[in-house]
């Protein structure tokens, strides 16, 4: 049966990108929050792991390794990036749990599950645990700043804070969002390997930046600029290591666009106008649920034909 | 430089054979000819057991418009008439037949002199390669009369000769531009005139500035024709991605073929083929083979009798390999895996590679996590995830309405997935179904 | 206590309007049907398989309820006994049916059929009928992906992963016919159970001539004959250098059995034969049923019924 060669491009190698694109964010994470942010990351990504494994074995009886592929330690990564760093670990423990066995397994596995599972662990820990999950240690360098996750006018401390301190990431938040640099760093990696196209974390942040942009000339004392938009809370992480996961992201590049603008839209909406101060979140998750539908409607151009829809 | 638009993927070229001189096979002990060498009805056998024939014999008629003749590359006897494995896997019926001495037919011009005229009216050409037995070299074989024949209302307007070869290993074509440029010029000459052109573009990928330098350089004599270099990229070689990125028109989806475009195009073997059948009148019964292997002790470019068993062009490559797990008839994305090495050499035979077991080997099929790679790479544009799962789950309606019909099997899903899910295995049953499925329903209208 | 009332009496208001939506919507759009389509319905087994040829079990129900006769129509799957049942309903009466069983016509395990090449496309035996020969020499035998495993709503069919055939569970199996609507290359065969399961089948449908086919497999058919004229009652008709028994002319002699030179013609669920000098001829396949089953199961590619069918390994592949 032809082709009889293959490219060599595996899962695991794409997966190996991914995690090589997360360390940077990952390292500044352990110097700006120390050990708390390294047992934060271990616990995370060891009971994700442990999940994985178990489920598959002994729930599935499926033979097949799919710890191999290193997509459960992706999705460990990312749950640890969206906790505080002194978060108690049981609750760490809960959320691997629901990422792996109820939002990934349930479905049949990698590349089944609608939902990001990382994110919607995330959120499920944000509504088990609201305290516990948005009271962020004061470490370092640290302003007074909370993350956009509390309750506490986030808004207004957004606009304080300066923006070169939210570029580094030397504010509180959960693990992986603070550095945009870092995050940013980390998307040029996944370009460079060609692991995800430019398309949806493009999309997504100049969507965010033109309409806080917009909003902030309409309303500059309420708005903060674009920029601390752009570079506070979890928006970085969640337009290049979020929204991109194949999974849950659309396949065609029209279809990314969309999907990058919507999430960009939502997350604005959700931020200015809405009763949680961040909605990076919700946004992705809510688009997730709109993939198939998007699927459908773009297809891609077809050889010798117009763009159908 | 040009090249197609959508999609396509880079293979690693191995090109191991490139610049090796052509080296005349040996002649087999039996020579053995599938009836269907060709796209189109079987051949009909023309001779009986025991006939005498010679080099240059036709041995089997054309079985209706859209077929070819089948000449004896050999002189000897018809053995029988029997049926042997193929390329296709499946037993077909062929002609044996044993060889004493080579003895040629008078009517073949056996001279090397090249010669650049031909006062030949264009019915006479297409009239003389029907005659000749010519098809598509390149692989698909189709019969070549048929493609220089325009159906009514429709216009020639350029002759493309297709010299990509953008299948890794394999270098027929280009080591024949090497050392047959100006034939394959003349042929070219007379393609045009029998499709009434006066523009004839030679592509080739920039991966052999020998034969780009070279077929530039003869072509000042010859007037119209051009030669295109393109850049590298597979599957360039695709009839629709080729005319794509020479004058960038894209052929709409079948029933609609390349003339539709104004294009003709014809592979740069059958250019040659061409020229030998008008000039030389020597029908097809010998081509290029390329025999490859990264395994293999002396990859060569073989000019090699149809009717030769692949073991022995292996035999004279340095034998087989320990280590060999699949021989493939043809290039190593689009080539079919042949059950044994006894299958003889076909009209579209181009090359033998033989892979060593570990990199034939396929790796271990794994959900798709929808990374929508296989979306990137496809050439039509289509979406071969979507396809294959409609296959696997027997949607045939959807499958239709996809587009299935339109991929061109060019294998650039399967090479890219990195799941290592079979994504044109699905596609190719899909197809084939839904294509009987459309016939079916053409035939009750 | 103000708001928990409050709450009762709302929830109850609701419940009492939309109950009356209901009851009246319900009559509103009531659709008239022959209320014997539903009791039929009710007697057919509801497995939905459509081997009767109507989608489904409610479709075959409107279709005996229409029909006015039950010629031609059976259910598979419930077979005579819910026949006469339905018939029973309807005031008509169902022709006796044969009970039939799916049987696997190809014996080409590992051991008789050499595997000459490797497969390594998707595992589904329409794709890798497109290759030809698939893994071994034979171009009609069975390419054992198991489409047919899938195919089976009953698990009637597994593959043995010593054979690398399919086995049929008789028990399990129904008739409904969609292992051999799913078998690419035909030779999956409805055949008539036989008085307690006994049946003589040729287990091969390979049609290449008897030098080409003895090649590819030791068991295959030959096409030689001699089990034709060997035989009493007419059963055995040769074409395309393949044998092929009539169900309903054998009556079971067994002497055609004997009389293949490739044991290519198999009996089924017959008690062990006496030892007598004509054995000796078929040393092969001559121990009957319960040896056979017993000490060569993994030659064999029908399951006795049911002597292993408890025993089948759990080799479902996916």
């Amino acid at each position: 049966m032809s082709p009889h060669v293959h490219s060599g491009d595996s899962v695991s190698k794409n997966m190996r990108w991914v995690i090589i694109a997360m360390l940077p964010a990952m390292l500044w994470s352990f110097y700006a929050f120390g050990m708390g942010a390294v047992i934060v990351t271990a616990v995370s990504v060891a009971s994700c792991v442990f999940f994985e494994w178990a489920i598959n074995k002994y729930i599935l009886k499926n033979d097949k390794c799919t710890v191999c592929d290193l997509s459960a330690v992706v999705t460990g990564i990312l749950l640890a990036f969206n906790l505080p760093s002194n978060l108690p670990l049981y609750i760490i423990i809960i959320g691997a749990l629901f990422a792996i066995g109820v939002v990934k397994m349930t479905f049949g596995g990698l590349g089944c599950n609608l939902f990001n599972p990382a994110l919607a662990a995330r959120v499920f820990l944000l509504i088990s645990f609201p305290v516990k999950m948005t009271v962020f240690p004061e470490v370092g360098q640290m302003t007074a700043y909370a993350d956009a996750v509390t309750a506490a006018t986030p808004m207004a401390n957004l606009a304080d804070t300066s923006l070169l301190d939210l570029f580094l990431g030397n504010v509180g938040g959960s693990l992986g969002e603070v550095s945009a640099l870092c995050l940013l760093l980390g998307l040029v990696i996944l370009l460079a390997s060609r692991t995800i196209t430019w398309h949806i974390p493009v999309s997504i942040l100049v969507t965010v930046f033109a309409l806080t942009g917009l909003l902030h000339i309409a309303y500059p004392v309420e708005v903060a600029t674009p920029w601390h938009h752009l570079f506070g809370g979890g928006l970085m992480l969640g337009a290049i290591f979020m929204a991109t996961d194949y999974v849950t992201s659309p396949m065609t590049p029209k279809g990314q666009l969309i999907y990058g603008f919507c999430i960009g839209f939502l997350t604005v909406a959700i931020r200015v106008f809405g009763a949680y101060p961040e909605g990076m979140s919700f946004a992705i998750l809510i688009m997730n649920a709109f993939v198939p539908l998007i699927n459908n409607a773009c297809k891609p151009k077809r050889f010798a034909k117009e763009v159908k829809k | 430089m040009k090249t197609f638009r959508i999609g396509g993927v880079h293979p690693s070229e191995n090109k191991l054979s490139a610049g090796k001189k052509i080296e005349p096979m040996a002649l087999p002990k039996q020579a053995v000819f599938p009836l269907s060498q060709h796209i189109g009805a079987p051949a009909v056998p023309c001779v009986a057991k025991g006939d005498m024939v010679k080099v240059g014999t036709k041995i089997a008629d054309a079985g209706g418009f859209v077929s070819a003749a089948i000449f004896s590359s050999v002189s000897g006897k018809v053995a029988k008439i029997d049926s042997v494995i193929d390329a296709s896997g499946y037993r077909k019926p062929a002609i044996f037949i044993d060889v004493v001495g080579d003895e040629w037919e008078e009517s073949i011009d056996r001279s090397e002199e090249l010669v650049t005229k031909c006062d030949l009216k264009p019915e006479e050409i297409v009239a003389k390669i029907k005659d000749a037995g010519v098809v598509g070299m390149g692989g698909a074989c189709f019969p070549t009369h048929v493609k220089l024949t325009p159906p009514p209302g429709s216009k020639a307007e350029c002759v493309i000769i297709n010299a990509v070869e953008c299948e890794p290993y394999l270098t027929a074509d280009h080591s024949l531009m090497l050392e047959k440029p100006e034939q394959i010029l003349m042929g070219v000459s007379l393609l045009m005139k029998a499709v009434n052109v006066t523009v004839g573009y030679i592509a080739i990928e920039n991966n052999k500035p020998d034969a780009i330098a070279l077929m530039t350089e003869k072509a000042k004599n010859f007037p119209g024709i051009q030669v295109v270099p393109l850049k590298v990229k597979y599957p360039q070689g695709g009839e629709k991605q080729l005319i794509d990125a020479v004058i960038g028109r894209q052929v709409p989806a079948p029933p609609a073929i390349p003339i539709a475009v104004g294009a003709v195009v014809q592979n740069v073997g059958t250019a040659y083929a061409v020229y030998e059948a008008v000039i030389k009148n020597k029908p097809l019964f010998e081509r290029i083979v390329t025999v490859t292997g990264k395994s293999l002790a002396n990859p060569s470019n073989f000019l090699t009798r149809m009717g030769t068993p692949m073991s022995q062009l292996i035999e004279a490559a340095g034998g087989m390999p320990e280590d060999t797990g699949k021989i493939i008839g043809g290039g190593p994305m689009m080539g079919k895996a042949l059950l044994n090495a006894e299958v003889p050499i076909c009209k579209g035979s181009s090359g033998v590679l033989l892979m060593s077991e570990k990199e034939s080997l396929r790796g271990e099929e794994q959900n798709c996590m929808r990374c929508a790679k296989c979306v990137a790479a496809c050439p039509m544009g289509l979406e071969p995830y979507l396809l294959a799962k409609l296959g696997e789950y027997a949607d045939w309606e959807r499958a239709e309405k996809e587009d299935i019909m339109t991929c061109i099997e060019c294998g650039c899903c399967t090479f890219t997935c990195p799941s290592n899910r079979p994504l044109l295995d699905w596609v190719r049953l899909c197809k084939n179904t839904v294509g009987g499925i459309i016939r079916e329903r053409n035939m009750k209208k | 206590m103000n708001t928990i009332l409050v709450a009762v009496i709302a929830l109850g208001v609701t419940a009492l309007v939309l109950a009356g939506v209901l009851f009246v919507v319900s009559k509103q759009f009531a659709v008239e049907e022959d209320p014997r389509v539903g009791q039929v319905a009710e007697v057919l087994p509801q497995a939905n398989c459509g081997g009767c040829g109507y989608p489904g079990c409610a479709g075959f129900a409107d279709a005996c309820v229409k029909a006015g006769s039950l010629d031609g129509l059976l259910c598979p799957v419930g077979g005579q006994a819910v026949m006469t049942k339905v018939a029973d309903i309807l005031g008509l009466s169902a022709d006796a049916a044969e009970p039939k069983v799916a049987v696997v016509r190809c014996n080409g395990t590992c051991e008789h059929r050499p595997r000459t090449a490797v497969y390594d496309g998707a595992v589904s035996c329409k794709i890798a009928h497109a290759t030809g020969c698939g893994e071994t020499g034979c171009a009609f035998g069975c390419l054992g992906c198991g489409d047919c495993v899938a195919a089976c709503k009953f698990d009637a069919i597994r593959m043995n992963p010593t054979t690398g055939l399919p086995e049929v569970d008789a028990e399990k199996c129904t008739a409904c016919g969609a292992c051999v609507k799913a078998c690419p290359r035909m030779i999956i065969e409805l055949r008539n159970k036989g008085k307690n399961g006994r049946r003589m089948v040729v287990l091969c449908v390979n049609k290449d001539k008897g030098a080409i086919t003895r090649k590819a497999c030791e068991v295959g058919c030959i096409g030689c004959g001699k089990c034709q004229k060997v035989c009493p009652f007419d059963a055995i008709t040769i074409a395309n250098n393949l044998a092929y028994i009539d169900y309903e002319k054998c009556k079971l002699c067994r002497k055609c059995e004997d009389e293949c030179p490739q044991h290519s013609i198999v009996a089924v669920n017959f008690p062990p034969r006496k030892p007598k000098p004509a054995a000796t001829e078929a040393p092969k396949t001559a121990p009957a049923a319960e040896a056979k089953s017993a000490a060569k199961a993994p030659e064999t590619t029908e399951t006795p019924s049911t002597q292993t069918a408890p025993s089948t390994p759990n080799t479902q592949k996916s």
